[in-house]
């Protein structure tokens, strides 16, 4: 895979952060500073094989852990020094700099690839809260301070990590003055971008298997839109639909079995559902409305689905087993495209009021919505596997980038391309 | 916006309809054709004309409207005068501005294009004839997030 992109990373902590409350009173004003980052140190892993290592590890753990808004890691250059074992720490140093939490590590050359060993520090508690190991082949450095980042992340939260999972996305440039366009993957920090496949015809609305291991997606290859399903190791894809009119927001059931869809060959947009396994179309609903941007509730039992049959476009449950249609969301003129947490208890989704497109979260229990962002052109929100950050489009300038913040709007950084315009994240399950 | 980018043509129509208000549509396209033959030299057409005479080649719309307004009734009215009674093949596209999300916008832009075709079969056109598809926000006439470059966005081409 050739690498078409490098995604720059840039990363904003949200401390000034104030988002105006949005029309109506069910919409809650928040600000970045609600909580402290936890301040935490990175010690520079240790080294024991020749020669300098293609990646700077213990920088990468630090940055993953910086982009959750729930750490403030100490710049390397505040540290008084480089403990490369818990033994080595010297607790009154960190305390006096207000360090939490310290981490050693150690890199050694194994056959084929590298063992890190990786201890967590607890220096208010004076003690060592583990010693762990991952190994990676000599591609893998990138992926090694991912997992360890991860296994940080959950000790000291209590939410499994989520920084080695991936995203894809859809990426547009322009090759001889025409439009080309690419589905793309990276690592969920941007780095390692590379073509998944490309299109001289837009491609849109990407979509994990819940393994991880393919992705369904919109082409206008055929010349219409139409749904293809792809395997991301083989390459080997299958299109899906070829129905008149529309074709669209394929979405894929929790047990994979089932791809939900959006179709119009009946006159005006319906969602479907398709039996992976007997290839059999169902529609699911009847409405001479607009019903598109189905998503599975984690439970398989009801979809989620904007419609603007009351109107303007909201958001409705659809439960499956007996049809009926329930409306989700009263609050401001346009609520749209909406992605459920792995919990089910969150929706988000892209909000509009006073004329702005921003994204917002919403308590399905008691209906009380949020607003995350505080952009204007913001879309395609995508959640990540453990429920704390979403990844969304937005625009800087006339440029389409992508940029994520956490649930709870405490942590927020974009990941702007430095070529074309990039759009439609889609968070990726975990591989595991 | 857009009736100053269509200058004279999209000027005339609204001229033509607001002042025969309790005319017919015959005479309002009497009117329109008269109106029209002198403005033909400073009628900004988007770069793609293929025909002899080519008419305006598309129809636009209000945000997350898809209600044909007055003066592309007129325009259609005279498409659908050509198309009648041929077997000719149209392609109806469908398109959106960057507002709104990218699937909801798949099906608005199909709901203008609709609107395009159900007006043409009433005037008479064979409805088999006319082939109806969306692209959404996907395929933006003009970049840019302006008021203008979103107007242009927010359209129906007809494709021959």
């Amino acid at each position: 895979m050739i690498k078409k992109l490098k995604l720059s990373l840039i990363v904003i902590f949200a401390n000034c952060l104030l988002v105006v409350a949005a029309q109506a009173q069910l919409v809650v004003e928040i600000s970045g500073d609600v909580q402290d980052p936890t301040p935490i140190a990175i010690s520079p892993f240790g080294w024991s094989g020749s020669g300098v290592l293609s990646e700077d590890v213990s920088e990468i753990v630090s940055a993953d852990l910086r982009r959750s808004g729930l750490f403030d890691p100490v710049p390397r250059e505040d540290m008084l020094s480089f403990p490369k074992t818990p033994e080595n720490v010297a607790y009154r140093d960190w305390r006096i700099l207000g360090t939490e939490y310290v981490v050693t590590g150690r890199i050694e050359p194994q056959a084929g690839g590298y063992l890190l060993t990786f201890d967590l520090v607890n220096i208010f508690g004076q003690s060592k809260m583990f010693t762990k190991q991952v190994r990676g082949s000599g591609q893998q450095l990138r992926d090694m301070a991912h997992r360890a980042a991860d296994e940080i992340f959950e000790a000291i939260t209590g939410i499994r990590g989520a920084f080695s999972t991936e995203m894809l996305y859809v990426q547009e440039t322009t090759r001889g003055g025409r439009p080309s366009y690419a589905l793309m993957r990276a690592d969920i920090d941007g780095a390692r971008a590379r073509e998944v496949r490309r299109f001289d015809q837009p491609v849109m609305s990407p979509m994990w298997s819940p393994d991880g291991q393919e992705v369904a997606y919109v082409s206008f290859e055929t010349g219409r839109p139409a749904i293809f399903r792809e395997n991301l190791q083989t390459g080997a894809r299958q299109q899906l639909t070829d129905f008149e009119g529309i074709n669209s927001s394929p979405t894929w059931s929790p047990d994979g079995t089932k791809l939900a869809m959006v179709l119009s060959k009946d006159g005006n947009p319906e969602i479907y559902v398709l039996d992976l396994n007997t290839g059999r179309f169902k529609r699911m609903t009847r409405h001479f409305a607009i019903d598109t941007e189905p998503n599975w509730m984690p439970d398989g039992k009801s979809l989620v689905f904007t419609s603007d049959r009351g109107g303007k476009p909201q958001i409705y449950e659809l439960t499956l087993a007996t049809g009926q249609v329930d409306r989700l969301t009263f609050d401001g003129d346009y609520n749209a495209r909406p992605r459920v947490s792995p919990d089910g208890k969150t929706l988000v989704m892209v909000h509009r009021s006073r004329g702005v497109f921003t994204i917002a979260t919403m308590d399905i229990e008691s209906g009380r919505m949020r607003v995350l962002t505080e952009t204007s052109l913001d879309e395609s929100p995508s959640i990540a596997p453990n429920g704390a950050m979403l990844m969304y489009a937005t625009k800087r300038g006339d440029k389409g980038i992508l940029a994520a913040v956490s649930l709870d709007a405490g942590g927020k950084y974009n990941l702007p391309s430095q070529r074309g315009d990039v759009r439609e994240p889609a968070w990726s399950p975990y591989f595991d | 916006m857009l009736k100053s980018v269509k200058t004279g043509l999209g000027l005339a129509c609204v001229l033509a309809v607001t002042a025969g208000c309790s005319s017919t549509d015959t005479d309002d396209s009497a009117q329109q054709e008269m109106t029209q033959q002198p403005q033909e030299p400073v009628v900004d057409t988007p770069p793609e004309p293929k025909e002899a005479m080519p008419l305006d080649n598309i129809v636009y719309f209000d945000f997350d409207q898809s209600l044909l307004k007055p003066d592309t009734r007129e325009l259609l009215i005279q498409h659908a005068d050509r198309l009648r009674g041929t077997t000719q093949n149209v392609r109806l596209e469908g398109h959106a501005d960057e507002l709104g999300t990218r699937e909801y916008n798949l099906a608005l832009g199909e709901r203008r294009a609709n609107a395009v075709r159900d007006f043409l079969v009433l005037q008479g056109v064979d409805a088999n004839s006319l082939e109806v598809i969306s692209y959404g926000e996907e395929r933006p006439a003009q970049s840019g997030s302006s008021e203008s470059a979103r107007a242009m966005n927010r359209r129906v081409v007809i494709v021959k």
